[in-house]
């Protein structure tokens, strides 16, 4: 047997008090797709940052190739042969492909001979591996998959023959993803190893050869991916049996809630993003809109949140919202009894510094319950807080402890308790899952429709296409600043809508 | 999880920064060849030993008071107002105008609106940087140093050529009716038995500026508003998903921060000159930035650095004039002391927090 690309022997980090990585041992076998699952804050990246020299380990060792091999840095780590793809690419987004794949890997003072090597040996690799990629084009007008393209490229030129990737699907369009893995499985075949993060269990389950699962800092198992089931892997990531699918029963959609006719959104550099679009969401029904981050959704939902200012109508029950004016219409949308989790909770659904008690009452904080003469009424607040959580589930249930120190699905429990027990109309959510562990998304899942069911309007934006479909009743897809199309989420499946979030019609698809 | 205690941030960060300035300006001083120890006692002695020197010391905290809260209230909000110079510069203006042509019948109907003139003009200093931030976007860094300059030439021309009276060579107005006069400590405290120094500046104002701090501490933590400003100085995202105005917001901060510095004149021009002379903030409104820094931007931590800032200010007049130690060494000290508390926060802050870091895992 040929020793493990990658073999990694009791590693231990500990930050502070909280310790990342718990006595952690796992072979990649070379030649293999190994995908490592685990929740958020389960420790997958904090063992690759250490894999890649980011981090040093508390203890442990890891071997490369039957090797016993120190990382202090990322240099040595590309010595080792290891290449990493972040999930937030690391390009430089006016220069070309090109100077990208030689920055911080030139040869002498002088660019020009390295970039003609580059190029040489870009020819030779996208041969290789059918990775086609225009050198001389400039990385800001390249599409999100390119890019990806690029900075495996970045590390193959490097001679890399472990390749991490960390989320690598999470801005890819479904068509993006599946010619991601196509170029996994060429890379495979041509000898390499190829670690891969995430925490969809459709895509392990598909693409890996091995998992292994991390929870809360353990590796809990390492498995054939053949012999086991998405199930069984749930269940070994959060620790007990989990509901993958949403339980509910069929919607009964009844009168209008919210009615948007030919609304347009400009963001702050005047681009347009939402370019006329028409939309209903009707009570007792949730409206999931699809799309690839970045197709105008997060603008549209700023708009109903009184966030941002647009061009149109917005009609709630038929009276329309104000849409102009300084963008700051949030305090009269809520006066209108919407409910806004937005998909930025830890850059606008709370402040991060505040206890989870002033957090508690952020966007409400002048409701006349929270107010005692001209002071706010803390106790009341406090009280108040101490009943969402027990509600809720948060934990640790202190309303002291600052929104920062809680976990992400924690922070966004305390987002959905605060919008969801105004008991509102219409709920906006964006994005309510994301960096969420698994045994939370059940319990917001649950709320979200638990809220439908009473006869609420939902309106739902998220990228998770998994997501949308298990959730909504009624699907639209976004791209570009129009809707593509809409569908019953009964009747349609993630091929017909991954070629309507790619921006082709009906006709066309 | 918090890398360190609270009050290890609130007390042991400026108590150890507070320490190093110290030991530095030692060194200093013994470089010139003189006793530090020597230089440290008589600086206790000139600003702590009598009620001559505590008059003094409290007088100069007293502005340092005022111009420290409004450096954090504005701080709250995420903003960092520099002007407080300018700005109470113009709030003797207001006082000079509400004392010298309305004929007050009592002080403290005078002080009243002294201190409301003298907010108005402080506030209507900071609202055009403020709206200039709020809505052009120029940031209030740059403009509030610009508007320093601008109100030292408004001042100097309103001194020379409008206020200064008939024949007199000074640039400064008339003297301010008696009927203005503000009780000093020493008046206030006659009747309890205590003969506080009659020469020490310390006045009435001492007692507004604490009321002022306790308003602030209120208006912070205790209002809607305060959350408000709070919010929107953390996450000016966050602050517009809860339906904030970022302009309202920028606008009330700076007006009401632009007021307190103005307020500082009711203490230096209204209580101590009685007149409005050139320069009377002598620097105030820069010191409320150390102050506020070194105090968390907390009215009870703005309480504190002031009277320390103001024990500094008084016993380094003392040592000036009783020591060859040069008037210049004093501004060495009291900067060495705004650099380790303000500008080298994180020079102690960062082996503080691996050393309670370290010591949790002991216990752990």
């Amino acid at each position: 047997m040929t020793a493990a690309a990658i073999e990694l022997k009791s590693i231990s980090k500990s930050f502070g008090p909280v310790q990342a990585n718990k006595d952690i041992s796992i072979q990649v076998q070379p030649g293999t797709i190994h995908g490592i699952i685990g929740e958020n804050g389960a420790g997958k990246s904090t063992l690759m940052s250490i894999l890649y020299g980011f981090y040093k380990a508390d203890k442990g060792e890891v071997w490369i190739n039957g090797k016993l091999t120190e990382i202090p840095d990322s240099q040595a780590a590309i010595a080792a042969g290891i290449g990493m793809v972040f999930q937030h690419f690391k390009l430089v987004e006016n220069f070309t492909v090109l100077e990208n794949i030689i920055l911080g890997a030139e040869d002498g003072g002088l660019l020009r001979p390295s970039l003609a090597k580059a190029r040489k040996s870009l020819k030779t690799l996208a041969a290789e591996y059918d990775l086609n990629v225009d050198p001389d084009a400039r990385i800001d007008k390249i599409g999100v998959g390119m890019q990806q393209r690029v900075e495996i490229l970045k590390a193959l030129y490097r001679q890399a023959d472990i390749l991490i990737l960390d989320e690598p699907t999470g801005v890819l369009t479904p068509a993006e993803a599946d010619q991601l893995f196509r170029i996994l499985d060429r890379l495979r075949s041509e000898g390499k190893t190829i670690v891969l993060i995430t925490h969809k269990l459709r895509e392990i389950m598909e693409y890996t050869d091995t998992v292994s699962v991390m929870r809360r800092g353990e590796m809990t198992a390492t498995v054939k991916t053949a012999e086991t089931s998405p199930e069984h892997l749930a269940e070994l990531m959060v620790g007990r049996k989990v509901l993958l699918q949403v339980d509910k029963i069929p919607a009964k959609p009844a009168a209008p809630v919210l009615e948007i006719e030919n609304l347009r959104v400009s963001d702050e550099t005047g681009v347009e993003r939402v370019k006329g679009i028409n939309l209903t969401v009707r009570a007792g029904e949730i409206l999931g809109i699809a799309g690839v981050a970045g197709n105008g959704q997060s603008e549209l939902l700023e708009v109903l949140g009184g966030m941002r200012t647009g061009q149109g109508s917005i009609k709630l029950h038929g009276a329309p919202l104000p849409l102009t004016g300084s963008g700051a219409n949030g305090r009269a949308r809520r006066a209108a009894h919407i409910g806004h989790v937005p998909e930025d909770r830890q850059r606008e659904g709370l402040i991060m510094d505040f206890h989870a008690w002033e957090n508690v009452a952020f966007g409400y904080h002048r409701a006349l319950e929270f107010q005692k003469g001209v002071l706010m009424d803390n106790a009341a607040l406090r009280a108040d807080t101490e009943a969402k959580m027990e509600k809720f589930d948060v934990r640790p249930p202190d309303p002291w402890l600052a929104a920062k120190n809680f976990s992400g699905g924690n922070q966004q429990k305390i987002v959905v308790a605060r919008e969801i027990e105004r008991n509102p109309d219409l709920l906006l959510v964006g994005q309510p899952t994301r960096g969420v562990d698994i045994g939370a998304i059940e319990f917001i899942h649950q709320q979200i429709v638990a809220l439908r069911d009473q006869g609420k309007a939902v309106l739902l934006v998220s990228v998770e296409l998994e997501e949308i479909l298990s959730l909504a009743d009624r699907v639209a897809v976004m791209f570009d600043g129009h809707i593509m199309g809409e569908r019953q989420a009964a009747e349609t499946d993630e091929k017909e809508l991954g070629l309507l979030m790619a921006g082709m019609t009906a006709e066309t698809a | 999880m918090e890398k360190m205690p609270k009050w290890a941030d609130v007390v042991l960060i400026p108590l150890i920064s507070l320490l190093l300035a110290a030991g530095l300006s030692a060194l200093v001083i013994l470089a010139i060849g003189e006793s530090p120890t020597e230089a440290l006692n008589l600086m206790i002695e000139g600003a702590l030993g009598s009620t001559y020197g505590w008059g003094y010391t409290l007088y100069y905290a007293t502005n340092f008071l005022f111009t420290g809260l409004a450096v954090a209230v504005a701080y709250h909000a995420g903003l960092f107002n520099i002007g407080g110079e300018g700005q109470a510069m113009l709030g003797g203006l207001g006082v000079a105008y509400a004392c010298l042509f309305i004929p007050w019948p009592h002080w403290t109907v005078a002080l009243l609106f002294a201190s409301i003139a003298a907010g108005l003009f402080g506030a209507t200093w900071a609202a055009i940087p403020a709206y200039l931030q709020a809505k052009r976007g120029s940031h209030v860094v740059i403009t509030t140093i610009m508007f320093n300059f601008i109100a030292a030439a408004l001042l100097n021309y309103m001194l020379v050529n409008i206020l200064k009276p008939e024949g007199s060579f000074d640039p400064a107005t008339a003297r301010f009716p008696e009927a203005v006069h503000l009780p000093s400590l020493h008046e206030i405290l006659l009747p309890f038995g205590i003969n506080f120094s009659k020469n020490a500046p310390a006045n009435v104002s001492l007692l507004v500026a604490i009321v002022a701090c306790v308003l602030v501490w209120l208006l912070i933590w205790r209002t809607w508003l305060g959350y408000e400003i709070r919010s929107y100085g953390k996450s000016e995202t966050g602050a517009r998903y809860a339906g904030m105005s970022p302009v309202k917001i920028t606008m009330i901060a700076m007006l009401i921060s632009g007021a307190l510095c103005g307020m500082m004149a009711i203490n230096n021009v209204m209580g101590e000159a009685e007149r409005l002379v050139l320069n009377a903030t002598e620097g105030a409104g820069f010191i409320g930035i150390a102050v506020a820094l070194m105090g968390r931007n907390h009215p009870f931590g703005v309480f504190l650095a002031a009277i320390l800032f103001g024990f500094l200010y008084q016993g380094g007049a003392e040592l000036a004039l009783w020591t060859s130690i040069p008037r210049e060494l004093i501004v060495v000290i009291q900067a060495l002391v705004i650099l380790f508390t303000g500008a080298l926060d994180n020079m102690v802050r960062m082996p503080l927090e691996k050393i309670f870091v370290a010591l949790r895992k002991e216990k752990a």
